[in-house]
């Protein structure tokens, strides 16, 4: 089960995770070209910042995730292997419920196309998600094991976090 | 030969020689019967001369313990002089502290390939009553850290340093009671040969034939190094040397003949005459056992040999080494704790035989009883038994563990 | 109205084809050197802040920033160099006393690159450490005079009491630096690396951070002029003790923490009000004689049962040698010597730049003086001032050192780019600051790594050149000074280093 967990104490709140989301979405995928040449590319990680606490979160492909409730078109799935909850964006009829019933707030609206976007999927293709490993402060952190909880990291509850939402911000999920 | 003969033959002195230090590459070989029955130096020439090879010429020694029963109790000096000036200065000087009671020259034979030997004598002296340090050696109090006991042991020791070192033309090779060094250069063999050694009696012989990297030249560089009873032949090259001199130098110890060899024996007079440390024990300083090793000793071994390895760093001898050290009650002999030079031991009846190769032994003792090669670090020690010293007692012991049946 | 000179040393150089507007550059710069403007959406930079700490260049998703030294701005002057000039202006502006921050940038001789070391042939053989044992473990602390054996029922045991000793993996030790000069993230990471690679790290004068209560085992502390967080609970902590007359980079003078630096955390660390200037008295005000010292070295072995080494720092001044035989015979475990080029957060210009000697020529002083004194056995001798690498480290040991503290070493490990504004407390790397903002940028788990990485690295490069000159255990290298020759030093200079020129044998 592939899992991020963020270190909220070591992000520096330089959106580097920002930058590179984009650049792993975008068309051209090389960084002059994706952010000279294509408009508004979305990314799948935001900056949460208050003060000089910060930290950066995506989708965190919840156990019982309630944008699968939500979705009325099933464009919003959850992979029973995988336990990556995708969105099939040419489903998406762009009713925001998703985004809506989020409890992360980490779905975003992709305005031109009309349709829910920025559904963090681990970037497929790469060993390590491109914001994992180009932080520079090592502030998120990637594990892809198949026992889900046993090597369960800790870190900080919301006491630390004035901008998360108290009781949901604890990553390790119980099964 | 005449003394006049020898002062117009042009010899190396001390004083034409470099002052740089002459590393060894060479042949030891020590033969020792423990019940103290004499023997003579026949046997010894015979080994090192078959390890003729491992030396290119340029020196050999001999020290023979047990060779003056008539003057067992007396200090014998045994001196090189430069020339018939030299000599004259050195025994107004030794009048002053000894009561000469006997000097001779060392009597020697003509042997074809030894030539332009200095003047050799020997001494036997008494410290006279009332000796004392009057400004001729002044020891830095600094450097006596050990009190300032006056002893007969402790005078001449520094004498003998002093002499050498600011006596000019003047060395005195061995400063011990019934025994002496004899050496110079040429190879062992012949060395022994000019001294006429078969004709002496001893105990224990040690001797030595040296390969050294540097020009030929003077007598007094050649092995054993010889301070009070102490001997010592040295195969390897010191890499510690300037580490171990300075440790010796805080305690008055000058080095001052130009070859690395010396540290070595002001080492062992440190640490097992002054110092008291027993010579069963005293590898454990000079050739430590790695740190990983003493970790796996028992607890009581394991305090002992850290504490010493952090006491006495400066008495670690590093770089490759096989020595045979001599001494009235025993020969002790050591390579260093990776064992980078050679070293063969063997036993039969009474005798124990030390040597760089096996061939010196079997060429002397035919079947042994016993042939082993000790480790890197362990020491082998014969005791000389009814010498009545106080190392003669040794019964199971922690040494047994360190030493793992050396002796 | 006053004309001021845009005093700017380095010059941003942004590739605008490179760009992409991104703001990482404008987020990072704590000197707002990088703009965004909201409009025209573009980056843009004023060099008049710039000081070259490359922090935006590092971060830089394209590359497209360069940070270059700017030509200085006047007629070419040798003896009126620019920063003389600059100087008099922001001292009639000011009437103030320059500060700045890290060691002496002055170009005078480093003893360092004067030395050689020795290698091993034909007559010897040099041993190869990766196959062979080589031994690199320094224990830190003093020998007694004389060592009774005894042998009791056929067992030797050792009669003598021997005082307490550090026992470091490698000889190399961190540096004091206090919290308040450096962040606490720092601290954490030396005092990790300390723990993971077997050494020890120094808490400087700015007391010991709850945090770092683990690693007490690893932590040697310091008694200094101002006392800052010392009670018994600090000193039964400790491995060792450490009295700290003075620092290489300010003989004479005590240290100082800038008002900017003292936080809520540093206060109740430290024992003073927030906000205020630590100034640290310049003599310790109960050590105003030799005797004094002796007094105050008895009551810190006495009150920590003669459990732990007690040592002195001094910096490297004129009479070092005299100073070190007080020290030792004061009953130091250990003397701790900061040449004139060492680090500091903060310092006076004037002072880091013009007073002390260089480190290698007082360590050769005073290993001299001592052995001639007879009790060089009394103390182990630490160096410090610009230790650079792992030649330094081991010409060091060769000229007698015990073994050495590094401190700016340590920092660059951690990501300092020696840009010397440590004294503003705006350090770019979390590393001399104690902006929460900054501080984060200094992960002390990657520090960590990092500073463990360096001492291996150096450990290794020091068993590779003792194994070279034929040494397997580095008390062999201690003081022997035939492994050292000099090259392009006067005769003087040699005397008084103890050592031979290149071309010399034994």
């Amino acid at each position: 089960m592939k899992k991020i967990y963020i270190k909220e104490e070591y992000c520096i709140g330089c959106r580097l995770c920002e930058i590179y989301c984009q650049v792993k979405h975008s068309k051209s995928k090389k960084i002059l070209k994706a952010f000279r040449e294509e408009q508004d590319i979305i990314s799948r990680v935001l900056v949460e910042e208050i003060g000089h606490n910060s930290f950066a979160i995506q989708c965190r492909h919840c156990v019982d995730a309630p944008c699968v409730d939500a979705c009325i078109s099933g464009a919003m799935t959850k992979n029973e292997n995988t336990g990556v909850v995708n969105c099939d964006e040419n489903k998406c009829v762009g009713c925001w419920s998703c985004i809506m019933v989020c409890p992360y707030g980490v779905i975003k609206r992709d305005i031109s196309a009309k349709r829910a976007a920025s559904k963090c999927d681990f970037c497929e293709d790469e060993k390590i998600p491109v914001c994992v490993k180009n932080c520079p402060n090592e502030a998120l952190k990637f594990s892809d094991t198949d026992d889900s909880d046993s090597n369960a990291e800790n870190y900080t509850d919301a006491d630390n976090n004035p901008g998360a939402d108290s009781d949901n911000y604890n990553e390790v999920d119980a099964e | 030969m005449d003394i006049y003969e020898k002062q117009m033959t042009g010899i190396y002195k001390k004083s034409d020689y470099p002052d740089y230090k002459i590393p060894s590459g060479c042949a030891v070989f020590g033969i020792l019967n423990q019940s103290g029955a004499t023997f003579s130096g026949s046997d010894i020439i015979e080994g090192i001369a078959m390890m003729h090879d491992r030396a290119n010429g340029l020196g050999g020694g001999f020290a023979a313990y047990g060779i003056y029963p008539d003057y067992k109790n007396d200090r014998a000096f045994h001196v090189i002089f430069d020339d018939i000036n030299s000599k004259k200065q050195a025994e107004e000087i030794f009048k002053n502290y000894y009561k000469i009671l006997y000097y001779e020259e060392i009597p020697t034979r003509q042997t074809l390939n030894i030539s332009n030997a200095p003047l050799i004598y020997r001494y036997f002296v008494k410290l006279k009553e009332g000796s004392a340090a009057d400004g001729f050696i002044s020891v830095n109090p600094a450097k006596n850290r050990f009190g300032s006991d006056f002893s007969e042991e402790n005078f001449t020791a520094d004498f003998v340093m002093k002499v050498n070192s600011d006596v000019s033309g003047t060395y005195i090779i061995s400063s011990g009671k019934d025994m002496g060094i004899f050496k110079g250069v040429g190879f062992p063999e012949d060395i022994g040969e000019f001294f006429r050694l078969d004709e002496y009696k001893a105990y224990l012989w040690t001797s030595h034939g040296r390969f050294p990297t540097n020009s030929p030249g003077w007598w007094g560089g050649a092995h054993p190094f010889g301070l009070l009873g102490w001997s010592v032949v040295h195969n390897g090259e010191i890499s510690s040397y300037g580490r171990n001199q300075r440790f010796v130098d805080s305690f008055g110890y000058k080095c001052s003949l130009s070859v690395d060899t010396e540290v070595i024996t002001y080492l062992f007079d440190l640490l097992v005459r002054k110092n008291n440390i027993s010579i069963e024990i005293v590898s454990l300083i000079l050739a430590s056992p790695l740190w990983e090793q003493i970790e796996r000793m028992p607890e009581a071994d394991r305090q002992l040999a850290k504490t010493l390895r952090i006491l006495f760093g400066g008495a670690l001898i590093n770089g490759p080494f096989s020595i045979i050290v001599g001494h009235n009650d025993f020969m002790y002999a050591l390579n260093d704790r990776v064992k980078l030079r050679p070293m063969v031991a063997a036993r039969k009846d009474d005798f124990l035989y030390v040597s760089s190769e096996e061939s010196a032994i079997r060429k002397v003792c035919v079947s042994p009883d016993r042939v082993w090669h000790p480790e890197g670090g362990m020491p082998v020690i014969g005791f000389v038994k009814n010498s009545g010293s106080k190392n003669n007692n040794r019964q199971g012991s922690i040494s047994d563990n360190i030493l793992k049946g050396a002796i | 109205m006053a004309l001021k000179l845009r005093q700017s040393e380095f010059e941003i150089k942004r590739d605008e084809g490179k760009c992409i507007h991104c703001e990482v550059c404008v987020r990072q710069c704590s000197n707002d050197s990088h703009e965004f403007d909201e409009d025209a959406k573009i980056v843009s930079s004023d060099d008049a802040n710039c000081v070259g700490c490359h922090r935006c260049e590092a971060l830089c998703p394209t590359g497209a920033i360069k940070i270059t030294a700017k030509e200085p701005e006047f007629k070419s002057n040798y003896n009126w160099s620019a920063s003389h000039i600059k100087n008099i202006y922001k001292q009639a502006d000011s009437g103030g006393v320059i500060l700045t921050g890290m060691g002496s940038d002055k170009p005078h001789t480093i003893y360092w690159d004067h030395l050689l070391f020795n290698a091993a042939q034909v007559t010897n053989p040099s041993i190869d450490p990766l196959r062979e044992p080589m031994e690199v473990k320094t224990f830190i602390g003093g020998k007694p005079d004389k060592v009774d054996i005894v042998k009791k029922d056929g067992n030797f045991k050792l009669k003598t009491k021997i005082s307490p000793h550090l026992e470091l993996s490698t000889p190399i030790m961190f540096s004091a630096m206090s919290y308040g000069s450096i962040s606490l993230n720092a601290c954490k990471s030396l005092a990790s690396a300390a723990a993971s690679f077997g050494t020890y790290y120094n808490t400087g004068e700015g007391g010991l951070h709850k945090d770092l209560y683990k690693y007490a085992e690893n932590t040697i502390v310091q008694v200094a002029s101002g006392r800052f967080g010392v009670d018994i609970d600090y000193l039964s902590r400790a491995a060792a003790i450490e009295i700290k007359i003075g620092q290489g980079a300010k003989p004479g003078i005590g240290g100082h923490l800038p008002g900017e630096k003292v936080t809520k955390d540093i206060s109740s660390t430290r024992m003073i009000p927030e906000g205020t200037d630590a100034i640290s008295p310049a003599p310790h005000h109960d050590i105003y004689s030799i005797e004094d010292l002796a007094q105050l070295i008895a009551a810190l072995k006495e009150a920590t049962d003669y459990t732990k080494p007690v040592g002195v720092k001094v910096s490297a001044v004129h009479n070092i040698a005299p100073i070190a035989s007080g020290i030792v015979r004061a009953g130091a475990d250990y003397i701790a010597i900061d040449g004139f080029r060492g680090g500091t957060g903060a310092a006076p210009q004037a002072i880091r730049d013009n007073v002390g000697i260089p480190i290698e020529l007082a360590l050769a002083a005073v290993d001299q003086r001592l052995r001639e004194e007879g009790i060089r056995h009394r103390a182990s001798i630490i160096v410090a001032g610009s230790v650079r690498s792992s030649s330094d480290v081991i010409k060091a040991i060769a000229l007698g050192a015990d073994a050495v503290y590094i401190g700016t070493a340590a920092l660059i490990a951690l990501g300092c780019h020696l840009c010397q504004k440590c004294y503003t407390g705006k350090c770019n790397w979390g590393i001399a600051t104690q902006d929460p903002y900054l501080t984060k940028r200094l992960n002390p788990e990657i520090g960590s790594k990092r500073l463990a990485g360096l001492l291996r690295a150096w450990s290794l490069e020091i068993k590779e050149m003792l194994g070279g000159a034929g040494i397997n255990a580095i008390e062999s290298l201690r003081g022997n000074k035939e492994h050292i020759r000099g090259l392009d030093l006067n005769d003087r200079e040699l005397k008084i280093l103890g050592i031979k020129h290149a071309g010399e044998a034994w």
